[in-house]
């Protein structure tokens, strides 16, 4: 498989600050892939040195096997698409979209033509005399995005490009994005801090923090064998709940909580008896008033504080002692556990398999 | 200002405003109708004052006087591009590229001279410039220059000088209306494979159409009007149409006659900014906002 896009143990410091840390990656052609990380974890930083606005400190960038150094971003066989888009608004639709084409000193009928095409490619047609101020942010988003493709990069970079739209146009675009994705082929390299929307469109994720890359993995991966406890929090709701190893044999250990809990754990990871850790149970992963004769369930006696209704991601909140924060649980809408209510004291329960556990260092 | 006005009683508003609204009628509305009525008054052969339009009729029949207008108009337009060309990279330079502890203080240096008055400074330049001035005494000193020469009393001096006392004027709008540039326009047009020129033209100059505007207005309209610097640092040489106006109140005591002048020069004046405005598809009450 082509390579397009190589990142090598690139490093980039700010005078004392290190805002890129040693990282290296690879995306194949037509992937697409994610870089998912809190606000300041250096996502932004690496992107911009990608597009070439910024110089790696250390490390080299190769697109298609050509080193980036010193060539600069009007050069590069790459385009980004800005956070808040960057669409000239002194020009219309037809020659924010063209500019990239007309600085190729391409002909004017052949702008209109390859114009007209990605319009309709991203369902505008006939937008071409539009201002960019009448447009809706849905609409700009895709201009913004057809701007860039007519260009036909290798690779195609997104600084968090729905962040300005609201919940439901989000929704809607993150699957627009990936069929656009998938449609032309091109390589994208998109970053974002919501975890949905990087589960949702990439072929991989990388989970970024504090300048580092934690795992580079498939969505399902991450989200169901998390490299790292910092991953295990960031994608996806999780439940912590700390404690020392105390028994390990043939892929089986046993965690014991501060409150005494005895919780069995079946994990490829070796932990040593002896070294403090932390289990993440997923909210989903947790059983209600589970049936006595399920083998290898950890039990687990709990008080209900509260019910957080949010139709289909309806969950509980409950306290228990072998936890200092509150555990979230699902809680289905099949009528089957309409009788819990706030202050009921319930059993809850979890496979051995179902969580993750990591040595703390 | 209005809501206030509903809100409450409209007297206050009126008692404040009644200062500034007896100061525009007296010093400027009144005085403007009485010379607008001297300039159509002429003395006919038997000493009394008629109604003529002669004194407009003056102005083309004399070469002289269109002569030098057409002059002033063609120096203030030169003058207001050469302050143009000098502005845009200052103000780009201080809200872009300076470091942004330093913009308030590289506003403040352009501001400075401004604190004296426009005489003091062109005083400053003559001392500058003139045969027996520093430049001159350093060139003589360092053997560049055999004698001194006089730099002032010509067009290139005055000119100078007009860019050196309007140049603020245009650097302020300039600087408000580039600090509203986003700085990822001039990322996103270097990213679609524009170089330096092309965001220049495309980007920056078409986002600063207001300011430009309004900026070259002012300075045009300082420039047009400007009485003392092309008197002193153009000397003789350097017709200026004020001076004509200043000759024929002062010099002539022809009221009617420089009456007569100042409303031409208002209404050419106005005629080349609504020129302009037109050229650059730029509407006045968006540039005076």
């Amino acid at each position: 498989m082509e390579v397009d896009l190589s990142v090598k143990s690139v490093s980039k410091r700010f005078k004392s600050f290190v805002a890129v840390d040693d990282v290296s990656f690879e995306v194949e052609k037509g992937k697409f892939f994610s870089i998912l990380g809190p606000s300041g974890c250096g996502k932004t930083t690496l992107l911009r040195m990608i597009a070439g606005f910024e110089e790696p400190s250390k490390g080299a960038i190769y697109i298609r096997a050509q080193n980036m150094a010193n060539i600069s971003p009007n050069r590069r066989p790459v385009n980004l698409i800005f956070q808040h888009l960057a669409l000239f608004p002194m020009m219309n639709v037809a020659d924010n979209i063209g500019f990239g084409l007309a600085r190729r000193n391409e002909s004017k009928t052949e702008i209109r033509k390859k114009v007209s095409d990605i319009l309709e490619r991203v369902n505008l047609p006939g937008f071409e005399a539009k201002k960019i101020h009448h447009l809706s942010g849905g609409q700009k988003q895709r201009v913004a995005i057809a701007r860039s493709l007519v260009l036909d990069p290798t690779v195609l970079l997104l600084d968090e490009p729905l962040g300005a739209l609201d919940l439901k146009l989000r929704e809607q675009m993150k699957i627009e994005l990936k069929k656009l994705q998938m449609e032309v082929g091109t390589t994208f390299v998109y970053i974002t801090h919501d975890q949905s929307e990087a589960l949702v469109m990439s072929d991989h994720v990388a989970v970024m923090n504090e300048g580092r890359f934690e795992q580079i993995d498939s969505p399902q991966n991450l989200y169901t064998k998390p490299a790292s406890p910092f991953v295990a929090r960031f994608v996806g709701d999780n439940n912590r709940l700390p404690g020392k190893i105390v028994g390990c044999n043939d892929g089986t250990a046993e965690l014991q909580t501060a409150s005494g809990e005895k919780l069995l754990i079946r994990t490829d990871r070796q932990l040593t008896p002896g070294v403090q850790a932390e289990l993440y149970i997923r909210p989903e992963s947790v059983i209600l008033e589970p049936a006595q004769e399920l083998p290898e369930l950890n039990r687990l006696n709990v008080l209900v504080s509260s019910i957080l209704f949010d139709g289909a991601n309806t969950q509980l909140l409950v306290e228990s002692p072998a936890s200092d924060d509150e555990l979230l649980i699902s809680l289905p809408q099949n009528r089957q556990y309409e009788h819990i209510s706030v202050k009921d004291r319930i059993e809850i329960g979890w496979d051995a398999r179902a969580g993750n556990c990591f040595p703390l260092p | 200002m209005s809501t206030l006005g509903k809100a409450t009683s409209k007297l206050p508003l009126f008692i404040f405003l009644t200062p500034i609204l007896l100061w525009l009628f007296l010093l400027i509305v009144l005085p403007h109708i009485d010379l607008l009525r001297m300039s159509f008054r002429i003395e006919n052969d038997y000493g009394d004052m008629v109604w003529s339009v002669s004194n407009y009729l003056e102005f083309f029949r004399e070469p002289i006087y269109w002569l030098t207008f057409t002059r002033t108009a063609l120096y203030a337009i030169i003058v207001t591009f050469l302050t143009l060309c000098i502005s845009l990279p200052v103000a780009f330079y201080i809200t872009k590229v300076a470091p942004p502890k330093f913009r308030g203080f590289l506003s403040l240096l352009l501001l400075m001279p401004f604190w004296v008055s426009e005489l003091v400074r062109i005083y400053g330049w003559m001392i500058l410039l003139r045969e027996s001035g520093v430049i001159n005494h350093f060139l003589v000193e360092w053997g560049i220059l055999q004698q001194p020469v006089e730099m002032l009393y010509n067009d290139v001096a005055m000119t100078m000088g007009l860019v050196y006392t309007s140049m603020l004027f245009m650097v302020v709008p300039l600087l408000s209306v580039m600090d509203s540039l986003d700085d990822s326009l001039i990322e996103a047009a270097f990213d679609l494979g524009s170089n330096m020129f092309t965001i220049v033209w495309k980007i920056i100059i078409p986002h600063a159409m207001p300011g430009i505007a309004s900026g070259s207005i002012v300075v045009f309209m300082l420039s047009l009007g400007n009485y003392l610097t092309p008197n002193l640092m153009g000397g003789k040489n350097a017709l200026w149409f004020t001076e004509q106006i200043y000759n024929q109140f002062i010099a002539s005591f022809n009221w009617n006659q420089g009456s007569a002048f100042g409303f031409l020069l208002l209404v050419l004046s106005s005629l080349i900014i609504f020129i302009g405005l037109r050229l650059t598809n730029q509407k006045l009450s968006k540039v005076v906002q």
